[in-house]
């Protein structure tokens, strides 16, 4: 007898009564009970303020008003039209390419250093991983701390090393472009665990017979880097460089601890330009059309990871 | 000759290897080793610039964690972020345990595709959300409530957790609840009796990731929670803390440890499995 058959006898011998006693055995509509809240969730907590916040954005609504008008694109004019929103976006991308460009290269050498095994390596690892797992906002206070215009670590210790001159003493975060620079260096800190153990996996999954076929043929350590090991992991390294993105590029809390914008909005980006504006201002209608310049770098990440998403079912 | 340059090599590899180890174990570790000294030093010490910062110059002192939990709300700001942290767990395991078991028995193309699709809500950021919902939460008369922050971080545990488990799932064999129902098991009887048993190790990755996210979390509650009795640790720090004109250093410094460190840990077993959840199947 089939597989198949023994089934249907064993389903016929138990002979479920009821609706419930029905659903749980059969497979379509127990299928769909079983999906059916989580996407009902989803779709209430994610689609709806979503569709919310486009309506949002095409009206005047604000924290104290009880109704709302439909503007058209009024709030989108104010948007381009104000400095602040060019300066947002400039440094939103600036931000988000300068620190993911050395997250992969710092990732890269990271990852290469932990193949190896050594003694001692599960405290590397936990170490290495601390920013990542530590609430951003936390993390952000101890470089708040570390920045500080009077009790800087770093200054005293590049002073210390001869380094810096003793008259110079850098504001880290009182000053626009250094303050751009401290916030770059935190998002490195903070999404280089994450790219480090995505690729390290990758590394990982490389068959030992292609290095070592690789060091027979004669293969020096650069062109083994370059020629063997770069090309294998670049699709995972791509996988990190989505998440690094994303990650950094809606990110407002960094921003919001270090420098909350300043100073004079020097440093806002796009999202912590959303939060000041539409929940602090409370101008809901300006935040939402705000965050929504935010949409489309999220559209793009998503049709990549649907790429991989269709390669990864292909091979 | 020969033997003693390849000698030099793998010397030389050594080295290399330790200063890449050294420069990054500092980079990355450094703001927690310095939020440790900070924490047990007087202020008088932090605050004299002639000193060498890197050195006690007074005995350490438990004076910052006797005004953290004494004077401040630190002790109620983490006993709300294991509340919340507990409901949203339970919500999201109620949610995404079936979901990720339908999604991974599914058969055909469609199962993948609405697996990826619940994955991609997952990275539709707070920073998007958060000014409809602070509206939506307003009318519900939510707002200062922790009751907001259990509705709404669901949205994004879920759909991760769901991805986690899908995969989790898939990897058990089909055999065993097949063995089930000719034994007379429904597949719903075989999913609670026979594949939740085994499953244990992965209910506990969803159970630890929904966890460390709740903890991490700053958009929404700094959005929903305005008054400082209901503030989630990774809030209540940052702004409760820091305002005014005096910045309690130490207490803030010994705060952050206290809220991180632990989690990092439990995380820190884990991981793996975050990894594979994190690379869409990208290794194979």
């Amino acid at each position: 007898m089939t597989e198949a058959a023994f089934k249907s006898v064993a389903a016929a011998q138990r002979a479920p009564t009821g609706f419930l006693g029905r659903l749980a055995d059969n497979d379509r509509w127990l299928v769909r009970a079983m999906l059916a809240p989580a996407i009902l969730y989803i779709a209430l907590l994610v689609g709806f303020p979503f569709l919310l916040s486009l309506w949002y954005s095409l009206t005047n609504v604000t924290v104290a008003s009880p109704t709302m008008q439909f503007v058209g694109l009024e709030n989108f004019r104010r948007i381009i039209e104000s400095g602040t929103f060019w300066l947002s976006l400039w440094n939103t991308v600036v931000i988000t390419l300068v620190s993911q460009l050395l997250v992969i290269v710092f990732a890269h050498f990271l990852a290469m250093a932990l193949v190896a095994d050594f003694r001692g390596k599960w405290l590397v690892r936990l170490l290495i991983l601390l920013p990542w797992v530590a609430p951003i906002s936390l993390g952000s206070i101890g470089w708040l701390w570390i920045f500080d215009s009077i009790y800087s670590i770093i200054n005293w210790t590049a002073r210390a090393l001869g380094l810096f001159d003793p008259t110079f003493w850098p504001i880290w975060l009182g000053q626009p472009e250094l303050a751009k620079a401290s916030i770059i260096i935190v998002n490195v800190w903070r999404i280089t665990p994450l790219a480090t153990i995505i690729i390290l996996a990758g590394l990982t999954s490389i068959p030992q017979d292609i290095h070592d076929a690789a060091a027979v043929d004669g293969a020096g350590f650069w062109r083994h880097q370059f020629q063997i090991t770069a090309p294998l992991i670049l699709p995972i390294t791509l996988v990190a460089l989505l998440f690094g993105i994303i990650f950094t590029f809606t990110d407002m809390i960094v921003v919001f601890v270090l420098t909350r914008g300043g100073p004079y909005d020097t440093t806002q980006v796009i999202a912590s330009w959303a939060y000041f504006t539409g929940i602090q201002g409370g101008d809901l209608a300006g935040g939402a059309a705000i965050s929504l310049f935010l949409f489309p770098v999220l559209v793009a990440v998503a049709i990549m990871f649907l790429w991989f998403a269709k390669r990864a079912e292909v091979t | 000759m020969n033997a003693r340059v390849a000698k030099l090599r793998r010397a030389g590899g050594r080295a290399g290897h330790a200063a890449i180890l050294v420069f990054f174990v500092t980079f990355l570790a450094f703001p927690f080793y310095w939020m440790l000294i900070t924490t047990f030093k007087t202020t008088q010490d932090l605050q004299n610039t002639e000193h060498n910062p890197y050195l006690f110059h007074d005995p350490p002192t438990l004076h910052h964690l006797a005004v953290l939990f004494e004077d401040t709300q630190f002790l109620q700001w983490l006993v709300n972020t294991g509340l919340v942290g507990i409901a949203v767990v339970v919500i999201t395991l109620l949610l995404a345990v079936p979901a990720g078991y339908a999604l991974a028995r599914m058969t055909g193309p469609w199962g993948q595709t609405l697996g990826v699709a619940i994955f991609l809500t997952y990275l539709v950021p707070p920073t998007i959300l958060f000014i409809p919902f602070s509206r939506i939460i307003a009318m519900l008369g939510l707002q200062d409530s922790l009751w907001s922050l259990v509705l709404v971080y669901p949205s994004f545990t879920v759909p991760f957790c769901t991805w986690l488990l899908m995969g989790f799932f898939k990897a058990i064999p089909r055999d065993l609840e097949d063995a089930a129902m000719i034994d007379g098991l429904s597949r719903f009887g075989a999913f609670v009796k026979v594949v939740m048993p085994i499953s244990v190790a992965g209910l506990l990755t969803a159970v630890i990731f929904a966890f460390t996210l709740v903890t991490q979390e700053f958009v929404y509650g700094v959005t929903f929670i305005t008054s400082s009795s209901s503030y989630t640790v990774s809030v209540g720090v940052p702004t409760f803390l820091v305002r005014g004109d005096v910045y309690f250093w130490g207490s803030m410094m010994g705060a952050c440890l206290i809220a991180s460190v632990p989690i990092a840990i439990i995380y820190n077993f884990f991981v793996d499995r975050f990894v594979a959840g994190f690379t869409v199947g990208a290794v194979k």
